[in-house]
């Protein structure tokens, strides 16, 4: 399950860079053209000596991002699009692709997601190593300073989640998830038309394209801590115990 | 293992990495290009339109806003002017001579002038627009209820689909007219219509006057502009590209519900 989540997330995030380059502008409110300007542009322009550059605006202020965001090089040619090539499915403009991408992976996504959810909820897995017990709710101070100097638990303590941990992977599954499924669904004409426009709950549907973006990159952030974590405590032992369930728990005198 | 092998080693699965990303991007670029693949993908299309309507309901409203709601401007996108003379020799006289063509699986095919089209039962909207780009506007619309014309015309049980054919050219030379499909649901909810007036003016030509589609629970590539001709058809397969419209033929989702 975990696995299917990987592939399915990365090819949505990266078809969703795709589809977010059609109109590389974000916005807060219902409207692309209100009284409020973008608070996110990504664009491609001359700069004052003629040269093409790429620029990106957040809440008015540009910094300039040739090569990355904007304009970006390929094979030494250079094209104008918000993401680049490198991080995007398909790589190059091709709006209706992407969207056939998203959509299908979507429903994989949710599919295994709720599968996921189930298990979870059926073996009891939730109510036993993800729900943070009252001392881990004592211990989240230590487990701050842990963290912050590298040191992981060992013996027993490394075979469960951490309370940061737990409140990390609960953060995620049960919030930024469900959150960027809803605002996903909510920039459809169709299912707006649910409780009478349901979408303007969120400020509407250009602040739910918004925060479908923002959380989208949360999850990017969540990711690379999560993989440097999983990286720096070993990560061959945590792969191994991931696919076979055998774990080698690390020894006190690993430490000092 | 020293220093140096750690190195080296380190740089070896960084390469390898860079490379499995590489052919990943490349690798999804082969499967987009290729022929068996994307109708996979597009097996997902028919699960969303069900649900869509199966969680909506088929009569379902689509938001209407306020007045203070409308966006100052109301952008025009794709054809902002027809590169056809016939369309030109229409708007030259102001449109006095357009008259809508109604055909197909119906029992009473007829014209329309636009005067007889005003006469129509109407409706006057406030409604968002939203581009399959991603932008969103909020105008305020009237035009005769598509209900209403289908009443007179008196639709054949087996139609299925009414096919709006526009007069602007997709393509160079005046070839590939814009064209556009929807169901019957669609066709006779309330909020279809064919709208002529945008802001309390007589529609723009930019935005597709003289007549232009309103069909709001679905994305902009739907509301064909410079309506011409309307036909009621059981199945659309035979027009153009055989997808239902002109950017469905371009791999665009015929639903366009999300």
């Amino acid at each position: 399950m975990h696995w299917i989540n990987v592939v399915a997330l990365t090819l949505m995030f990266m078809s969703g860079l795709q589809i977010f380059n059609a109109h590389p502008a974000l916005y807060w409110g219902e409207s692309s053209y209100g009284a409020r300007n973008p608070w996110l542009v990504i664009g491609a322009r001359e700069d004052p000596q003629g040269n093409p550059m790429g620029y990106t605006r957040i809440a008015g202020r540009e910094f300039t991002t040739t090569g990355v965001l904007g304009l970006s090089t390929d094979d030494d040619r250079m094209y104008a699009q918000g993401f680049p090539s490198w991080l995007t499915v398909p790589s190059h403009q091709w709006l209706a692709m992407a969207r056939s991408w998203h959509f299908f992976f979507a429903w994989v996504f949710l599919i295994n997601g709720l599968c996921y959810v189930g298990y979870t909820l059926a073996t009891r897995h939730f109510r036993r190593d993800l729900w943070p017990t009252r001392a881990d709710i004592r211990g989240i101070g230590a487990s701050i300073v842990d963290h912050l100097r590298f040191r992981h638990p060992t013996g027993e303590a490394a075979k469960r989640y951490n309370v940061l941990q737990k409140i990390t992977y609960i953060t995620v599954i049960f919030v930024l998830l469900p959150l960027i499924v809803l605002m996903g669904l909510g920039m459809s004409p169709r299912l707006d038309t649910l409780f009478g426009g349901w979408v303007s709950w969120f400020g509407g549907r250009q602040s739910v394209r918004s925060i479908h973006f923002i959380v989208a990159w949360l999850l990017v952030a969540f990711v690379l801590v999560h993989v440097f974590e999983v990286i720096v405590t070993g990560l061959w032992n945590n792969l191994r115990s991931m696919i076979t369930g055998r774990y080698r728990v690390p020894q006190e005198t690993a430490h000092e | 293992m020293n220093d140096v092998d750690r190195g080296a080693r380190r740089r070896f699965l960084a390469r390898i990495a860079a490379a499995v990303g590489a052919l990943g991007v490349a690798g999804c670029d082969r499967l987009s290009q290729s022929e068996w693949f994307p109708p996979i993908l597009d097996s997902a299309e028919k699960l969303n339109e069900r649900l869509a309507k199966l969680v909506t309901g088929r009569s379902a409203m689509a938001k209407e806003y306020t007045a203070a709601d409308v966006s100052p401007t109301f952008r025009s996108n794709g054809t902002a002017r027809p590169d056809n003379p016939e369309y030109a020799a229409l708007a030259a006289n102001g449109f006095a001579g357009y008259a809508l063509d109604v055909g197909g699986l119906v029992a009473a095919p007829r014209r329309f002038t636009l005067a007889e089209l005003r006469a129509l039962p109407s409706r006057t909207q406030i409604t968002r627009h939203d581009c399959v780009e991603g932008w969103s506007a909020i105008a305020q619309w009237q035009g005769a209820r598509l209900s209403a014309l289908l009443d007179v015309v008196k639709p054949a049980a087996t139609a299925k689909y009414v096919v709006f054919h526009c007069a602007d050219p997709m393509e160079e030379g005046g070839q590939s007219p814009y064209y556009e499909s929807i169901d019957m649901d669609d066709a006779y909810h309330e909020q279809t219509l064919l709208a002529y007036a945008l802001n309390g003016q007589p529609l723009p030509i930019a935005n597709g006057a003289p007549i232009r589609l309103r069909v709001e629970r679905q994305l902009g590539y739907k509301h064909a502009k410079y309506v011409m001709r309307l036909e009621l058809v059981e199945s659309f397969a035979h027009i153009a590209g055989g997808k239902g419209g002109y950017w469905e033929d371009q791999g665009y989702q015929w639903y366009a519900g999300i």
